[in-house]
Formats: structure tokens, sequence, C-alpha cells
């Protein structure tokens, strides 16, 4: 195993000292530094000429510029000597300062994006392999493909126009017309009737339940103007953890287990009577309180459930830890609901809150909420747009997976042995299905910080897309060595995890020492 | 009663084992089951019209099409551009697609951007299938130091930006005052240019397959026999092991083909693709994104075409991966052929109607 690592190790330090080679001649090559200034009418052009030649030394040959490069890049390898030195932009800024920077912009840009799309596309391709070949899954197998082939420029364009333009016009005067409230609930009803699994009439029913509740509420917040105003309460809050708790101790213990339910509901009723009391301490808020907040929602969770124990511990813990965690966001929500007519009132934001480029407002002032509300109304519209591109192939790949392992032998055996199809869907085939997974997911996440380029250019997000675009309009080979090494090291490691957490996962796959 | 069913019933993926046992070769099975899968099909007859109107209506490499603009004819405004075209009453007009600011067709332009998006896709899945082929077969063929070589170099292309490479190209085939046979060749033929490079670099995956294909396939027992009967190595690869993987090889052709497709029309958006004068969808839509608020239907047809092709494309890679994936055979043959008839959970009857009826 060791020999492995090493070995692979090597093997990707040799590659990229090679591509690296190449990337820099090929940046070199790929235009004229100067072209900008030979263009000008400037009069001290030569002098900018000269400064710029001695800036990106362009006496020095290429290739020799390179092992200069890379004389300072080897210094990184040396641990807490601080002596990384990946030369300087054209600005002058040290090219590890200016990739730090882009690093957390293209981070906070892809990471929501990135886990939303593995979980609904996993969620996806799980129901519908499971209910094959109905009208859900050829619904969903359609979108997948159309989603599959949008240009991601242009399903942001879209989205700016109707996402962000529409909806802040929307948001100007928030009423929705009974015709418009009507339509959309028999949208929802019609989408939840075919959703929905049984015969014909329960869906039916089904569908027209959803359908009179979602206009009846679209016609009430129209009524109260909820979108000036948005909150949940904690009547909201309540019967919402209540169909929460009931859902996650379906899916992780079943309702027959009375402990886990009767935990999860524990946890509920805990989260209301913290929903209260936690509001002054919300009120001062910082990024490092909310998430010790979740880190001990999960313990409190995880309590109720060990104290009430039951014939299978493990179940209760699970269910109220999830049940807890998920009451948790909601009561986040609703406090951030409550911090939103300050934003929308923002004298920086003016009424129109959804944003179409950057990732915040300049000079935006106030408290933790306002300014986290400003991030995510940034970021709404490209996670939006990076979530439709690749929710596809998480989709597709989950069903493929979970189609096979529900041929398996075992999931016949499982089923002969009299077990719960909940318990075969959730415990055999699901956990089989994650192994193969888990290892696209490496690869994606090793591919994460390069990936959004096309994103980050349409909607002016400064990260590392933004850097090596930059690096690559003015012929300076340093900062798109700089994101090239980055986005290369990231690669071939989530590469070398992805193997390896195949065979950790599936021990039929054993690594060639 | 097995054959009886074969022969009357439609092609379907779960009624493989009865068609096999008709003798049917590996490519008639293939076909029918690729005959069968109506989402395929759909995707084939959209590809092809698309293709056909594309190519023939504003003229390819000099020959005149029969569309009256060209993508560079400047014609005056009629209603300030908005198209003609009409749904119902179904009319065509002077400017179906509308016409862009100084009054340019759009339709042609969206041809022509069209030609290059197809263009583009076919020299790539050309270009990337031959080469991972070579590629993946001597490293999966020989193995050893081959092998070590070509995929360390495989690697090695697999992290290289592709945007970078798009960039040294366009900056290549820019110099035109250079006089160089490159640069004239490149900036008459931008797209092909564009096509063979983009091509050079997007076989690294096709090769990875190929490489495995061939690493399992090469311990056959066919294999040993015709090494045996004393077949070359290059009639063993060509003979003998690449048929067997043919299919693996067809089906992800396609799909870096749709890739290609979105690739060339995203670097044209950042300006590194196919360069103006020349149109591309990409371009089209990087130069109209500024004016969707006042002329929306630049910005809707070019993006609408990329989608349909992508679409088309992919709907073809599907039906392709399902006929040749032997796996399909476990499915329940019911299933399987409401899938394949129709794609509705209603046409079992029908089918099965049918079945009966004839």
């Amino acid at each position: 195993m060791v020999t492995y690592i090493v070995r692979r190790l090597i093997t990707a330090a040799l590659i990229l000292l090679g591509a690296s080679f190449l990337v820099y001649l090929l940046t070199a090559a790929s235009g004229d530094p100067l072209q900008e200034f030979r263009d000008s009418s400037a009069p001290n052009k030569q002098q900018l000429m000269d400064a710029r030649s001695e800036l990106l030394q362009l006496e020095t040959p290429a290739p020799l510029r390179y092992f200069k490069w890379l004389g300072g890049a080897v210094q990184c390898l040396v641990p807490f000597a601080n002596s990384c030195d990946l030369g300087k932009n054209l600005a002058g800024q040290p090219i590890t300062d200016a990739l730090w920077h882009a690093l957390i912009q293209t981070l906070t840009l892809v990471t929501g994006a990135t886990v939303l799309a593995i979980l609904i596309g996993i969620t996806l391709g799980i129901i519908t392999a499971l209910r094959q070949y109905s009208t859900l899954d050829y619904g969903v197998t359609f979108m997948a493909f159309l989603f599959f082939s949008l240009p991601i420029f242009w399903v942001a364009v879209l989205l700016k126009e109707y996402g962000a333009i529409g909806f802040n016009n929307f948001l100007r005067n928030p009423e929705i017309p009974l015709p418009a409230a009507l339509g959309i609930g028999a949208v929802l009803g019609v989408l939840t009737a075919v959703a929905a699994a049984g015969e014909m009439r329960r869906r039916l029913l089904t569908g027209a339940a959803v359908f009179a509740f979602a206009t009846a509420v679209l016609l009430y917040f129209s009524a109260t103007e909820w979108f000036k105003t948005p909150g949940l309460g904690p009547v909201v809050i309540a019967v919402a953890g209540v169909g929460i708790a009931f859902a996650v101790t379906l899916l992780s213990a079943g309702l027959k287990n009375r402990k886990a339910l009767q935990s999860a509901l524990i946890a509920v009723g805990v989260g209301l009577v913290l929903y209260f009391v936690l509001q002054p301490l919300l009120n001062e808020a910082t990024f490092l309180m909310i998430v010790l907040l979740a880190a001990a929602s999960v313990l409190v969770g995880t309590g109720i459930g060990y104290l009430m124990g039951g014939y299978d511990r493990g179940q209760s813990m699970r269910a109220a830890a999830l049940t807890s965690f998920l009451v948790g966001f909601l009561i986040l929500l609703d406090r951030y609901m409550q911090a939103w007519p300050t934003y929308f009132n923002n004298s920086r934001v003016r009424g129109r809150p959804i944003a179409t480029i950057g990732a915040n407002t300049p000079n935006i002032e106030g408290d933790f909420w306002i300014l986290s509300l400003d991030s995510f109304t940034h970021l709404i519209l490209p996670t939006m747009a990076l979530v439709l591109i690749s929710l596809a192939g998480y989709t597709r790949f989950t069903r493929a997976s979970m189609l096979e392992i529900m041929n398996m032998d075992y999931i016949r055996t499982a089923r002969a042995k009299g077990l719960s199809e909940r318990t075969v869907v959730m415990r055999h085939a699901f956990r089989n299905a994650l192994i193969p997974i888990a290892t696209i997911v490496a690869f994606d996440i090793g591919g994460l910080i390069g990936g959004a380029v096309i994103t980050e250019a349409v909607f002016s997000v400064r990260g590392m897309g933004f850097l090596f675009l930059d690096g690559l309009e003015h012929v300076d080979p340093n900062p798109v060595m700089g994101v090239f090494l980055c986005v290369a090291i990231t690669a071939m490691l989530f590469n070398l995890v992805a193997d390896l957490a195949y065979s950790a996962l599936d021990p039929r796959v054993r690594v060639k020492a | 009663m097995a054959e009886e069913a074969g022969r009357r019933q439609p092609a379907a993926a779960g009624v493989e084992p009865v068609l096999e046992a008709k003798g049917l070769s590996q490519g008639q099975i293939v076909r029918k089951r690729f005959l069968g899968h109506s989402g395929a099909i759909a995707g084939l007859v959209a590809f092809g019209i698309i293709f056909l109107v594309a190519f023939t209506s504003v003229g390819y490499w000099g020959i005149p099409g029969w569309w009256k603009y060209d993508h560079e004819d400047v014609s005056p405004l009629l209603n300030d551009g908005v198209p003609t075209a009409s749904l119902w009453p179904p009319a065509w007009g002077e400017h179906p697609f509308g016409q862009d600011r100084i009054g340019r067709d759009l339709f042609a332009m969206t041809m022509r951007g069209a030609q290059q998006s197809i263009t583009v896709m076919l020299v790539i899945g050309l270009i990337a299938g031959l080469i991972g082929v070579v590629v993946g077969a001597l490293a999966g063929y020989f193995r050893g130091w081959v092998e070590a070589v070509l995929m360390r170099l495989t690697d090695m292309i697999i992290i290289m930006p592709v945007l970078l490479l798009a960039a040294v190209m366009a900056q290549l085939a820019g110099r035109r005052d250079e006089g160089s046979w490159f640069a004239s060749f490149a900036s008459s033929n931008g797209v092909l240019v564009l096509g063979i490079f983009l091509g050079l670099i997007s076989w690294v995956g096709l090769a990875r397959l190929m490489r495995g294909e061939f690493l399992s396939l090469r311990e056959r027992e066919f294999v040993d026999a015709a090494r045996i009967s004393g077949a070359s190595n290059a009639r063993i690869i060509f003979k003998h092991i690449l048929p067997n993987a043919v299919g693996v090889l067809i089906v992800n052709v396609t799909l870096t083909m749709s890739a290609a497709i979105l690739t060339e029309t995203a670097l044209s958006y950042l300006g590194v693709g196919v360069q103006a004068p020349d149109t591309s969808l990409g371009l089209l839509i990087s130069q109209n994104q500024e004016a969707f608020s006042t002329r929306p239907w630049l910005f809707w047809f070019p993006g609408l075409f990329i989608v349909l092709i992508c679409l088309s494309i992919n709907f073809i890679g599907d039906g392709l991966r399902d006929a040749f994936d032997p796996r399909q055979k476990k499915f329940n043959a019911k299933k399987a052929r409401e899938a394949v008839d129709s794609g509705a959970e209603t046409t079992a009857v029908t089918a099965f109607g049918r079945a009966k009826g004839e």
C-alpha cells in the first residue's frame, strides 16, 4: 500500500514537472506580451515596453525563464520555511497572495454548488432507478440530457435576465395575481402527481392537495407581502419539524421503530424551545458561532437518541441527530429571513437584492446576517447555473449504479429473507451503489477549482479562472503557472484519493502494490 | 415459440436472447436494438435535419446554398429586425430568425455557426477517436514500457488546460502577416484548425478506456488461439481485439463529440475559438448577450441550436450505449419492451396488440 502511494506520488511529480514545462512554454508562446504597447500612441511607448520586458524578463529565452521560475517554486516544498516564490503578477502582487484570494473566491463559489448537485443528483438517481421506466424516470432522464447539453454561458445569461432582473422587479411590488397563483399551483400539482408513487387515484389526490396548498400559500404570501418581510415563525417551524422528524425516521429507522420516532419528535420540541432561547444570542452571531451551534445541535440530537435508548440505540441517535440538525437549519433560515428587510432596504442594495455579477456588494456594511445575506444573493445565480449543469452527470451515474446493484444476487437474498423494502434499499443497495459514486465525487472535487472558469468569467467572480484568463490575456506566465499548479496538484491528489477510496470501500478491489 | 416471438415482436432491449437464438450477427443485434431506441432515433432524425439545413442553406466551401443571404451580407433592417417566422399561420418570411443591429440575417449566421460547430465536432471525433484507439491499443496490448510511456503522456495531457492550448492556437492563427503556411491555412480554415487542436488533446479519455478494454480482451482465449495460429500482432489488434472493443469506442466517441460542441462554443464565447469575421454559435451568443433586453432573438436562436445539436448527439450516444451494452439483457423483458417501444407506459398495450395483430 505504502509502496503504491509513494510510487504514484513520484510519478505524479514527474508528470507535473513535464506538464508545467510545456504549459510555461505554451503560455510564453501564446501571444505578444508587448502587443498593448505596440498599438498605443503614448509618447513614452518605448519606456513602457522596456519596463514590461524588464518585468517579464523577456530577454531571457522562455525555457531558461522556466527554470528560474522552477527554482522559486521548488522552495514551496520546504515546509515552514515560508520562502515560497511563484513570481509576481504584472501589478507586482506575489502570485502566492493572488492565488490565495482567488482560491477563497472560487471555493465559496463552487463548494455550495457541488454539494447541492451531489445531494440532489444522487437522490434523483436513486428515485429514478427504483422506479425505472416510470413517467418520472423518463422526465428526469430527459431533463438530465437537456441540462447536460446546456452551454453554461447561455444558462447564465438567462438566469441573469429572469432570475435577477425579473425577480428584482417582482420584489419591488410582490403581488401574485390569481391566475399566476393558480398556474404555479397547477404546475406543482401536476409535477407531484407525476412524481408520486402508487395508483392513479392516489396520485391525483396528492396532486390536487398540493395544487390547493400551493395556490393558497401563494395567495397568502401575496396578500401579506410575505416576500418583503419573510419569516417562518415558531408555528411553521413546528409543523415542518414534525414533518422532518417523520421523514427522517422513515428513511433511517422505519416508522415501526417507535423509540426512534419519539427521539426525533423530542428533538423537534427541544429545537422549538431553543428557538426562543437562542434569539438574543443569534443577534450577536459570528460564523464560528453558527458552526459551533450546528455541531451542538447534532450533539443534542445524539444525546436525546442515547437517552431514549430502545433496543437499537444507534438508530434513535441517528434519527434524532439528523432531525435536530435540520430543525436547527430551519431556525437559521428564519433568522436570515428576519434580517431580510434590513438588507433589502440597505442603501447599497436599494431594493434590488439578487446580484448578477461579483461576489459581494462593494462597501456594504452590516452585521453577520447582512453580510452573509449579501454573499448568498451574489452566489445564488452562479450556484443555480453550476447545479443545473453538473446535476445531470450525478443523476445518470447514480441511476446506472443503483440499477446494477438492484440486479445483484444479494439484493434478491435480502428480499427473500423478508427484509423490508426500506432496509433493502437503504442498507443493502444504496450503500453499495455509493462506492462507484464516491470515486466520481472524488474526481469532481479534484477538478473543482479549475472547473468553473467560464462561470467565473460570466459572473465576474475574481477567482482562479479569472486569474488564469487575465494572465493569459497579458501573456504573463506567472499567474497561469500558479493556477495550473494548484489545479493539477489537486486533480492528481484526488485521483489518488479516488483510487484509494475505491479499494477501501470495496474489498474486492485491491490496489497493486 | 421463441423464434416466433423474435420474428413478430419489434426489436427491444429485453428480448435479445431470442434475437441471438435466431443467429443474428452482433452487428444486426446492435442495429436492431439501436433502431428500437426511440430517443436515439429522434436524435438521429433531428441531427440529420439540422445537418442538412445547415450545410445546404448558406453553402459550404464556396458552394452556394439555397438561402438568399450569406452570414456576412448586410441588408436594410425590416421592422427593426424582428423575426418574421411564425408558427401559426406557418410563415417563413424575409428574415425568419430576425436580423442583428447592422442588418445581417440571423438565420444565415446561425446556420453558418451550426456548420462550424458540426465541423469542429466531427473533426474532434475523428482525430480523438484515431489517436485514442492507437494509443490505447498499443498501451493495452504491448504493456511494459510502451504502456508506461504512453500512459504517462496521457496523464500529462489530461492535466493541460484546454483554454491555454486554444489561446495558443488562436494566437498562431491570428498571425496572418507572417505568411507561414500554417498561418495562411489557419486564417482561411480557422474552425478546422480549432477542431484539430481540440482533437489533439481530447483523445486522452478515449485512450484510457481503450487501454482498459484491450487489457481485458488480450487475456481472452480467442486471442491466444489467434496467436497460436501464427497471427501477427497487427492482425490480432485490428482483426481480433478491435472489433470487440468497437462498442465502447463508438459510444465514447459520440460522448466526446457532444462535449466537444460545448467546448467549442465556450471557447468561442471566451474569444479564443472561432474568430470574427467568421461566426460560430458561441461567438454569436457572446456578441449578442448585451442586447438581450432589446433583441432577445439574437440570443435565443444560436443557443437553441447549440442545445439541439448537443441534445441529439447525446441521445444518439445513449441509444448506442444501450445497443452495445450486453448488460441490457438483465433487464426485465416486459419493462424493456415498454421502454424501447415508445417511451410511455400506456403503449405497452399497443406493442402487445401489434405483436398479436400481425
